[in-house]
């Protein structure tokens, strides 16, 4: 009998581990297929309609700027805004509370709602992130500031819920430098241009009277750098964007290419041709004090800092062919990283600091890729006829870079056109200028 | 008095002979058990190799005979079961309750098994005694060999649910369908630890009663934004595959599941 109870105690003992041993399933892949997002038009009493109509023409502000979130969400290629005609729950209900099973329905899995308000001559923006299959508020912010910058709202609601649903900063609330180009192509004026990520806001910065090349923004502030010939010399120029201010950093001789920030904005780091060999310089924008980086027979171009300022990636012809190099910030430790078939040029580091882009021309064929620092890793995004100077995104998620037609017989059907695609290389969007234009330089974040 | 010490030391030598046999007898049966553990691998092999849609049509046909067969051996216990997926789908608790009925169930039905393997050998090895018994009633025999052989299939089921959960076909349509769901979120880093293990305790049907992320402190945790974001596409993926392609069978081992999601194949492109 006790012999029988121990047993049966054991097996109850024994047994039981086995079978509650839990199951563990490793999911390691997922779609990468954009999310549904539902972008409520903004509530608006009538009295606030009526104002804001007064100052902006808009006939309904809160849903002006729905749209212009919806644009970005859906530009950014991770998103999938749905149709308005199929939501079942009017703005102003929304807003409160929603009905997450008719959001459900339509198959959204993240809802945004909000409010206007005329508040003293402002406009006062809340807004609302819901989660709709937890059903519960993700997030909720609201914004004051003078109605004409409600295009910057729209962007900063996107750059918000981007970061909620992807876990890095967005890229909406920022702005694009480029040279814009008009008239034929052996006449060919080009002027500074700037506009807001989406193409909004357009406005020349000069006449067209000199030529302008590489506008490069500075990463931590509102400030540009640029080339331009002055009698026939390039010259490179500071120019404040707020404020409008322009200096003159200094003549180099030669020719001088693509002056660039280095990530504290404190110094530029450019190449030029020194008794005809074209060398890395940086220059310390407080003391002017230039100093040479690398010393090399060969033609070093294209310095690019990496974010942590601590190294350079260069372009240079020393082994032969044009490839990608990187070194230390002091110009020592040189080490190729590029070592595929074909000429790399116009490196620039990441803003994340795990990649490099690049423009490749191989067989005739430009390429715009991006490798891993250490040279890994290499994937070529977009391929064309001719392309290149790829810009990151703040967030470092998105390239944009100039694309170029071919001339046809009679010397027509020239155009030069902006272009971005994302990491993915999947997502490519032609950004809308009204003139031609290359060069495209991206700001960092304005709200930050 | 001779008498007496002869009946006592007569009795004490019972005794002692059957503690001596006992003893031994419990000391085998562990020795037993280590077989079991290592024959598995040969069942994965023949669960992967041989097509699905047969082998499925089997197995629910060596269900149902079992159903039967367990129903003449055991059967006040099976009308319980059959009460229990009317059951099923009422709130948490109740669910419970009956799975730990049945989990009660199951274990003496395990030990009928255990039993079984060592019935079988011998079986395999007096197969004669019972082949001539089959002579004299062929009827009998017949019901003999279905028996042995569901209890082979019931053997191999428990098995797999013992040491390896859900067979690897299974586990393919569950992670499939997990697959489709889940929506990656691309801004994650690729080099960071971020894998985010979510506990789920299941319906019968397939559908979630509760799902827990079991490092949930980390999500509140400042700097780990990026945890947070990969938690909670996690969850929608969940909430947006229900109800789970979970198996028609062995609800036992399969009402809780651990999910180990882990972008990072994917984000390295």
């Amino acid at each position: 009998m006790k012999r029988s109870l121990f047993i049966l105690l054991l097996l109850f003992i024994l047994i039981p581990f086995k079978t509650f041993a839990l199951i563990e399933v490793d999911i390691t892949r997922g779609n990468l297929n954009p999310l549904p997002i539902a972008v409520s038009p903004l509530s608006i009493d009538e009295n606030s309609r009526k104002n804001f109509e007064k100052i902006l023409q808009k006939k309904n502000i809160g849903s002006e700027i729905s749209i212009v979130v919806e644009k970005n969400l859906k530009t950014s290629g991770l998103f999938n805004p749905l149709n308005k005609d199929a939501f079942l729950q009017a703005p102003d209900i929304a807003n409160l509370k929603p009905r997450f099973e008719d959001w459900n329905l339509i198959k959204a899995q993240a809802l945004i709602t909000g409010k206007v308000n005329f508040v003293e001559e402002k406009l006062r923006v809340e807004f609302r992130l819901w989660d709709v299959l937890a059903g519960k508020e993700m997030m909720a912010l609201a914004f004051t500031t003078v109605p004409n910058n409600w295009r910057r709202v729209g962007h900063i609601i996107t750059d918000k819920v981007y970061e909620r649903l992807t876990g890095e900063k967005g890229y909406f609330d920022t702005r694009i430098i480029y040279v814009a180009e008009e008239g034929p192509k052996t006449r060919r004026i080009k002027k500074l241009a700037i506009m807001d990520q989406d193409g909004a806001n357009n406005k020349f910065l000069t006449l067209g009277n000199e030529l302008v090349l590489t506008p490069r923004f500075n990463p931590t502030s509102q400030m540009v750098t640029y080339l331009s010939y002055f009698r026939n010399l390039p010259r490179v120029y500071l120019l404040d964007i707020e404020t409008g201010m322009q200096e003159v950093v200094g003549d180099f001789p030669g020719m001088t290419f693509a002056p660039r920030f280095s990530p504290d904005g404190k110094k530029i780091i450019m190449s030029f041709a020194k008794d005809g060999n074209s060398d890395i310089y940086t220059m310390d924008l407080e003391n002017r004090i230039v100093e040479k980086i690398t010393d090399h027979p060969s033609i070093d171009t294209s310095p690019s800092f990496s974010p942590d300022g601590k190294y350079i990636c260069f372009n240079s012809d020393r082994s032969g062919y044009q490839q990608i190099y990187i070194m230390n910030s002091d110009g020592g430790n040189v080490k190729r990283i590029s070592f595929g078939k074909g000429l790399y040029g116009t490196p620039v580091w990441s803003p994340r600091g795990d990649l490099i882009a690049f423009t490749k021309l191989h067989k005739g064929k430009f390429y715009i890729g991006v490798m891993r620092t250490d040279g890994s890793g290499e994937r070529l995004l977009t391929e064309n006829f001719y392309q290149e100077a790829p810009s990151w995104s703040p967030n470092g998620r998105v390239l944009i870079f100039y694309r170029e037609t071919e001339t046809d017989d009679k010397g027509e059907g020239f155009s030069a056109k902006l272009w971005s695609i994302d990491l993915t290389g999947y997502n490519e969007r032609l950004v809308d200028t009204p003139t031609d234009a290359s060069d495209p330089s991206w700001s960092s974040l304005l709200s930050n | 008095m001779n008498r007496s010490l002869i009946i006592s030391s007569v009795l004490h030598v019972i005794l002692i002979m059957i503690t001596a046999m006992s003893l031994p007898f419990l000391a085998k049966k562990p020795v037993d058990l280590p077989p079991i553990v290592s024959i598995e691998l040969i069942q994965i092999t023949d669960k992967t190799n041989i097509p699905f849609a047969p082998k499925a049509k089997k197995i629910i046909e060596k269900i149902k005979e079992k159903e039967k067969k367990l129903v003449s051996e055991q059967a006040p216990p099976k009308k319980v079961k059959k009460i229990k997926p009317d059951s099923i789908p009422m709130p948490e608790d109740k669910v419970e309750k009956i799975e730990k009925i049945e989990e009660d169930k199951q274990n003496p039905e395990k030990i009928d098994n255990e039993v079984k393997q060592v019935s079988e050998f011998e079986k395999d090895e007096l197969f004669d005694p019972n082949n001539i018994a089959a002579l004299i009633d062929k009827s009998k025999e017949e019901s003999a060999e279905t028996t042995n052989k569901t209890d082979k299939i019931t053997q191999d089921q428990e098995r797999n649910i013992e040491n390896f959960g859900l067979s690897l076909s299974e586990e393919d349509a569950l992670k499939a369908q997990i697959f489709g769901c889940w929506s990656i979120p691309l801004g994650l880093p690729y080099n960071e630890n971020l894998l985010v293990r979510i506990k789920l305790k299941l319906n019968p049907d397939g559908t979630v009663s509760q799902s827990e992320i079991l490092d949930h402190a980390r999500m509140n945790k400042p700097g780990q934004g990026f945890y947070k974001v990969l938690a909670e596409s996690a969850l929608r993926a969940v909430k947006l595959c229900q109800p789970l392609r979970v198996p028609t069978t062995g609800y036992e081992r399969w009402k809780e599941l651990q999910l180990n999601f882990d972008a990072r194949e994917m984000l390295e492109g």
